[in-house]
Order: C-alpha cells, then sequence, then structure tokens
C-alpha cells in the first residue's frame, strides 16, 4: 500500500498531476455511464426520435417494447434458457470441481502431479481451437441441438480453473482437522462434505462468480450448436434477433437493455464479489 | 480391504468424474485436431492420409494463403494494441488508484462494469452508436468536430481499430484490477525505505513497483496473447462473418469459423484445413505463451 495522493500539501506540479488524473477518471467514468444510460432511455423511445434526437430524453415510459421483445420476440424463453443452463453447469462445474480438487490436493500418490497438470493444461487450450473434432462428437453422441452439447462444453470450461483455484485453497488446510474428524468415524466422503467444503466456502463463492459470468455470456457454442429457438440463450437470442430487425433501432435498445441491465443490477449489490471472484484467477 | 486399496479408491472416486469430463471434451478434441489435420476430407468424411499437406495449403496456396496471413497480421494488431493501450492504461489506472486519489473507491467499481457484460451485447451496443447515424458520430457534430466523422465499422482503413477500441472500453477494467491488487501487495518497507533514500514517485514506480509486479505483468501479457488469438464474437457482432468491409477485420478466429463450417473457397465445410489451422491457434496460443513466461520471467524479482 502506498502513500495517498491527496491535494492538501501538494507541490504545485503534484497539483496540476491530481486534478489531471481527477479529470482522466471523470471523463472516463462518463465514458462507461453515458453509453448505458443512452442505450435504456433510447429503449423508451420510437426510432423516429432515437435517430432525430440521439440524446434527447423519452418523452414518456413507454414500456411497450418490452412487452414486444420480451413476449413475443421470445426474451422471456433466451433468459429462461440462460438461467437454467447456467444454473445446471455451474452444479457440476462445482461438485465435479471440487471433488478433484479434494482429490489432488488431500491424498499422497504418485500419480498426482500427473493428474493436476493434466487439469490446468485445460486452462491454457483454447477450446474453440477445438470446434471441429467437438461437433463430431457431438454429432455421434446425437447432442446436437440438444442442450446438453453445450452443457458438458461449459463444465469442460469451467473445470480447470476451479480445480486450480480451490486446491490452492484446500492444501492450506491443516491436516489435523481432518484427522480428528477420521477418529470420530468420518469416511473420506464425509470429510469432504462435512469438514473440508464449509471451510472454503468463501472460495466456492470466488469460483461460483469466476465461472458462471463466462458461461452465461457464452454465444460460440450455442452458435454451434443450437439451432432450435427453444433453447436458444440470451446472447445466440440477441444475435438472431439483431440479424432479423436491424432497422428497428427502440426494439435493438430494448433488447440490449434486456441483456445488460440484469447483470448491471446484480453488479450493483455486489460489486467487491464480482471483482474478487473475476479476477481471482490472476490475482494470488 | 487393506488401508491402501481404500485410498486408492476415494482418490479414484473423487477425481474421476472431472478427469472424464476434461479428457473427452477438452483433451481427446486436441488430438483428434492434430489427426484430423494430417488427412484429405470430404464433407464430414475422412479420405487418404496426406501428412502436412493441409498446412503447406494453408501457408502457401491461394486462397488460402492471402485469407491466412491477413487474419495473423489482424490478430498481431489487436495484441499490439491492447498491450499499448489498454494494458499500460490499465497499469496507470491501477497506479493511481492504489494511491487512493479522490472517489477511488468509486471509481474501481465503474470502471469495472463492462467487463461483466457479455461481447455480443457490447459488440451490438456499439455497432449501433458506431453506424454512420449513430450517437459517436453524433456527439463529433454537437462539439464542432463534424470533419472528424466517419463510418467507423464501414471503413476499411480503421474498421479494425475501432473495433478494438469497444472491446478496450469492455475489458480495460480487468487489467486495471489485477496491476491494483498487485501494487497494493507490494511491501510496505521496500516503498518506505525508498521514500527515505529520497527516491521520486516516478523513480519509486519505475525502481520499485514495477519489477515487484512482474508476475501480475505476466499474467495479464499471457491472457492478452490468448485474448488476442481467440477474438471472435467482437468481430462476428461488429463486422459480421466476412470481416467487413473486404475482410480487413478478419482474424483466425473468423476465419477457422467459416473454414470449419463452410465458406473460404468453395463454400463447404473443410476439415482438413479447418483443423490445420486449429492445430495452428493451438501451437500459436502455447508458444507465445511460453515466449512471454520465459523472456518476462527473467526479469522477476525475489525479495
Amino acid at each position: 500500500m502506498i502513500s495517498d495522493l491527496r491535494l492538501k500539501n501538494a507541490t504545485p506540479g503534484k497539483k496540476i498531476l491530481i486534478i489531471f488524473v481527477q479529470v482522466a477518471f471523470i471523463c472516463y467514468s462518463l465514458i462507461i455511464f453515458y453509453p448505458l444510460f443512452n442505450m435504456i432511455m433510447s429503449s423508451f423511445k420510437s426510432t423516429r426520435d432515437i435517430l432525430r434526437f440521439p440524446f434527447a430524453l423519452p418523452q414518456k415510459l413507454d414500456f411497450s417494447s418490452y412487452k414486444t421483445v420480451w413476449v413475443d420476440r421470445g426474451f422471456g424463453r433466451f433468459f429462461f434458457n440462460s438461467v437454467w443452463m447456467t444454473t445446471v453447469s455451474m452444479i457440476f462445474v462445482l461438485l465435479f470441481g471440487s471433488m478433484a480438487a479434494y482429490g489432488v490436493s488431500r491424498y499422497v500418490y504418485r500419480m498426482r502431479t500427473a493428474v493436476y497438470m493434466l487439469f490446468l493444461s485445460g486452462i491454457m487450450l483454447p477450446l474453440k481451437a477445438a470446434i471441429i473434432p467437438l461437433f463430431m462428437l457431438m454429432k455421434k453422441l446425437g447432442f446436437v441441438d440438444k442442450p446438453i452439447s453445450v452443457i458438458l462444453i461449459f463444465i469442460a470450461m469451467g473445470l480447470p480453473s476451479t480445480i486450480f483455484i480451490l486446491s490452492g485453497f484446500m492444501k492450506t488446510i491443516p491436516k489435523d482437522l481432518e484427522y480428528a474428524a477420521r477418529i470420530d468415524g468420518c469416511n473420506d466422503w464425509m470429510i469432504y462434505r462435512k469438514v473440508i467444503m464449509p471451510v472454503i466456502a468463501p472460495a466456492i463463492a470466488l469460483v461460483t462468480i469466476y465461472n458462471a459470468v463466462p458461461i452465461w455470456n457464452d454465444f460460440f457454442f450455442p452458435l454451434v450448436f443450437l439451432q432450435n429457438p427453444k433453447y436458444k440463450p440470451l446472447p445466440l437470442g440477441l444475435t438472431n434477433f439483431f440479424g432479423q430487425y436491424s432497422t428497428d433501432w427502440s426494439l435493438l435498445f430494448t433488447a440490449l437493455t434486456i441483456a445488460i441491465l440484469p447483470v448491471l443490477i446484480l453488479y450493483i449489490f455486489m460489486a467487491k464479489n464480482f471483482i474478487k471472484g473475476m479476477t481471482a484467477g490472476a490475482v494470488k | 480391504m487393506n488401508k491402501r486399496t481404500a485410498e486408492r479408491r476415494w482418490i479414484l472416486f473423487f477425481i474421476s468424474p472431472a478427469l472424464a469430463v476434461v479428457f473427452v471434451i477438452i483433451l481427446l478434441p486436441l488430438f483428434m485436431s492434430l489427426f484430423n489435420s494430417l488427412f484429405s476430407w470430404k464433407q464430414l468424411i475422412r479420405q487418404d492420409f496426406i501428412g502436412l499437406e493441409n498446412f503447406r495449403k494453408v501457408f502457401f496456396t491461394e486462397p488460402y494463403k492471402t485469407r491466412f496471413f491477413n487474419a495473423l497480421k489482424n490478430n498481431g494488431l489487436w495484441f499490439i494494441i491492447t498491450m499499448l493501450i489498454q494494458n499500460v492504461g490499465g497499469l496507470l489506472i491501477g497506479y493511481f488508484l492504489s494511491r487512493r486519489v479522490w472517489a477511488h473507491e468509486f471509481y474501481k467499481r465503474v470502471i469495472f462494469i463492462p467487463v461483466l457484460f457479455s461481447i455480443v451485447a457490447v459488440g451490438f451496443l456499439w455497432s449501433l452508436y458506431l453506424r454512420p447515424n449513430g450517437l459517436v458520430n453524433g456527439f463529433l457534430k454537437i462539439v464542432g468536430l463534424p470533419q472528424l466523422t466517419r463510418a467507423w465499422l464501414g471503413d476499411e482503413s480503421i474498421a479494425t481499430f475501432s473495433i478494438i477500441f469497444v472491446n478496450i472500453w469492455r475489458w480495460i477494467g480487468f487489467p486495471s484490477l489485477v496491476f491494483l491488487a498487485a501494487i497494493d501487495n507490494v511491501p510496505m518497507d521496500c516503498l518506505e525505505a525508498a521514500w527515505l533514500d529520497g527516491a521520486t514517485d516516478r523513480r519509486v514506480f519505475f525502481k520499485v513497483i514495477l519489477p515487484l509486479i512482474v508476475p501480475s505483468i505476466l499474467i495479464i501479457t499471457v491472457l492478452t496473447i490468448i485474448g488476442s488469438l481467440n477474438v471472435f464474437e467482437q468481430i462476428y457482432t461488429m463486422a459480421g462473418l466476412d470481416g467487413a468491409p473486404n475482410f480487413s477485420t478478419d482474424t483466425i478466429g473468423t476465419l477457422f469459423y467459416r473454414t470449419a463450417f463452410g465458406s473460404v473457397d468453395s463454400g463447404n465445410p473443410e476439415i482438413g484445413i479447418g483443423s490445420a489451422i486449429g492445430v495452428i491457434i493451438y501451437l500459436l496460443t502455447f508458444l507465445a505463451s511460453v515466449a512471454s513466461i520465459v523472456g518476462l520471467g527473467k526479469k522477476e524479482v525475489e525479495l
């Protein structure tokens, strides 16, 4: 931690620097906020008004475009698809990931490092580059156009980083805790479930955010595997929508607001957790 | 049953579900890509073993050659501009946030907002703003700079830059907060020693802070390499799958997709060429990551 940079008692040169930095930060905050604000305002305007007065506020709060997009254009369904696919994927990422982390961090055996490295290699390998064999594999299994195809890939996407982060936390738990439980008659599963998992609960929250955000946002794999509108998640639904209604600005801004606002609201309430979670892989 | 066998069974029980998923979805396709790239293909049916012929085609035969090197050049551009603007900018933002300038907690939260949004939503939002009759040109007219208005995504010479800047808008919060965390972790006694010696802020930054946060610089560099090689959604949403206008925004990711699912040469999927490009992506990712780890790792300072 370094000393605070404040105007009080600063030399003239430093004062100029501080003011410059403030101006830069304020400008940048505006560059982030204004496009989002304009997006929300535009969703209440008609296409005509958006094009004629792009900076004007809406005359009245007209929610009709929301009803059109959410109900008639199927965004309610896309949203629901994103929710359940992300939830199911995350349940398995957390279950399989924490089990594997337990398996590589709480036992000593010959193949341990090899198994650990095998999991870690998944962090570096770009999964998109393997789309051709993945497609053939899913086709052979009959999973194309079924949600299970992307859910399996999402689970594989989340596992390496989950195992990496969780095993780091599990290594720091003292063995004595485990011995005590064993004397009380716990088997390995009970130790994992009743001793280790409660202790690493904060790390679980971390990896949940770290993986749920990219899964929620993923577009590439649904694009390849899910043609059926019944199963499209939000990013893919948004893409098709942009292809179909590319000149109806009012509906486009409404669709974007529906895609972006829920994440923004969630962030306002849990900013600290999101920042910690998303940077978990890069910050020791 | 003795104790060792029991333990072995428990280990297997804990690691096999994850191992099975990682093996089938990540490792097997990697080897299949390598294998497939060595064969000629007729649609989805494997034909003859042809060695490195697919790779030769990508590097030396039209139309693949032009498309491939054009795309690779753009990926290089993505990497360089992202390093120079996003990561250097992120380092400065992280540094000033660590000096706890007025309202730093607020700025910290604000800068991170777009990091959570999907690339698709951000891409489409900005594609609307960057249209000729969109918000960006409207703003330039209002502030009296109408000569600066452009077809931001329609002009071959600037389309790639526009898309890179949108991506920086989305992602700069990430390196900023990684660097902030790293600078906050620099031990206080190192900094105090420097101040007692009368070092200026600038000297402290370059001679004390920078060498001590090399591990974070390394991670951000590797992530930038991987990110630059995997650019796809940004182009798909803002320029289309063909990297319009006239392939000027094409990247390896979009080229790879077009090859795999149809349309560079004949309009049909070309599994052989596609797999070869997939293997090249793997190799580039691997080589670039190793190179930066070796290169920057040497500069790392032990306390």
